[in-house]
């Protein structure tokens, strides 16, 4: 039993990486690494939101479109629930704790178009998994993606320096750093 | 109203100059992570085509009668709407493509050109130009996935569409996750290089 648990964290964070190796949340990797600082507020926020996000609409999944027999509407009704809720979290945090909503506050609009949330909100239903596999899933998922992106955002912080001829500066050499980072994570294959 | 040649170089500015894949740097995820092959990034972009230029459609067909204030979340229903289309379409008619191309398609959703299109063009133009440049768009995000495709797959597995030009393994890197980035970073710098030395032979 707590051998699942282990292996869906660790699949999730190192092996299937949802970022380097399911290019889920590639917009925000390659949008907000530029320093480690915002990198860290960005992985923060979506580790807020993807778990809230995946309890919900497995809620809704299970409670609403399994018993109505309307399936098809799965993507209507996650992204609207998704961009419903962000809303909500950022309208929460505001009042309820202003020093969070400081720190994440920019961050979570451009949560609504983070493919990563939806991505991992639809994989649950796909795995067949139960609400607390669901929730552990989605935390591993969030913590890979923080993971990667403060890795990320540190390599690039290096890159600043580098003398790169002027086509190559900016997001290609961003990206070429990236294929290198994956090939690392590559290596954890096997472990489970 | 806008004449003939202008509607041509609205269709011709999403090809090029315009990209949303090498130049505006749109919807990376789907280049990303259905490319691993020509026919899948082919695939990919014909679905991302009937959505873009249905949602622009539709949106410049409505947009006197959102209000303002809710416009992203009609926006977002009427994608949402046009995704779960494609996505029945798919699944009915082209089984193994739906296979492969797999979680990307209801990601549709969230590709930021379908949803930057909308609110940047086609909520403030006419139905025709809206059109226009959705088929503009959508061309170009197809041709730069069909490209990066084939490049991935010639590498990875000697052959493209389907067919083995050598015989002998490829590099199967290029197939695997680090080959789609590092694939995707050159071609952008080729791009970039080529238009700095554009720039420099008219000036």
């Amino acid at each position: 039993m707590t051998m699942d648990y282990l292996v869906i964290i660790v699949s999730a964070i190192f092996i299937n990486n949802i970022v380097l190796a399911k290019f889920l949340g590639i917009c925000p990797f390659l949008g907000v690494s530029k320093n480690t600082s915002t990198a860290l507020g960005m992985g923060a926020a979506v580790i807020f939101v993807m778990t809230i996000a995946t309890i919900i609409t497995y809620l809704v999944q299970h409670y609403l479109l399994v018993p109505f027999h309307i399936g098809y509407m799965q993507t209507i009704t996650y992204i609207l629930v998704i961009a419903f809720l962000v809303q909500v979290v950022e309208i929460i945090m505001k009042k309820v704790s202003p020093d969070l909503y400081q720190a994440l506050g920019v961050y979570l609009p451009l949560i609504t178009t983070n493919c990563a949330i939806l991505g991992v909100a639809i994989l649950v239903v796909q795995q067949d998994l139960n609400l607390i596999k669901s929730v552990v899933f989605a935390i591993a998922n969030a913590l890979g993606f923080t993971l990667a992106i403060i890795l990320f955002s540190s390599l690039r912080e290096q890159l600043d320096g580098a003398d790169l001829p002027e086509y190559m500066k900016g997001v290609p050499a961003a990206l070429i750093t990236a294929s290198i980072l994956s090939m690392a994570f590559m290596g954890f294959a096997g472990l489970v | 109203m806008m004449s003939n040649t202008s509607h041509k170089e609205n269709f011709i500015k999403g090809l090029v100059k315009e990209n949303p894949v090498f130049v505006l740097l749109l919807g990376l995820c789907p280049t990303l992570g259905v490319t691993s092959s020509a026919f899948n990034g082919l695939g990919m972009g014909v679905a991302t085509v009937f959505v873009l230029v249905m949602s622009n459609l539709v949106v410049s067909l409505i947009k006197n009668f959102i209000p303002d204030k809710v416009r992203i979340p009609a926006f977002i229903v009427i994608i949402a709407s046009f995704v779960t289309m494609v996505q029945l379409l798919m699944e009915a008619y082209t089984p193994a493509l739906h296979e492969q191309l797999g979680l990307f398609i209801p990601l549709i959703v969230v590709n930021c050109i379908v949803l930057g299109r909308a609110e940047a063009f086609a909520s403030r133009n006419t139905v025709v130009s809206s059109l226009v440049d959705g088929l503009g768009m959508g061309v170009g995000f197809t041709l730069a996935l069909t490209l990066l495709g084939a490049i991935r797959e010639l590498l990875g597995s000697l052959s493209i569409f389907g067919f083995r030009l050598m015989e002998g393994d490829g590099m199967l890197v290029f197939i695997l996750a680090p080959g789609a980035f590092i694939s995707l970073g050159f071609l952008i710098a080729l791009m970039n290089w080529l238009k700095d030395r554009s720039a420099g032979i008219k000036r």
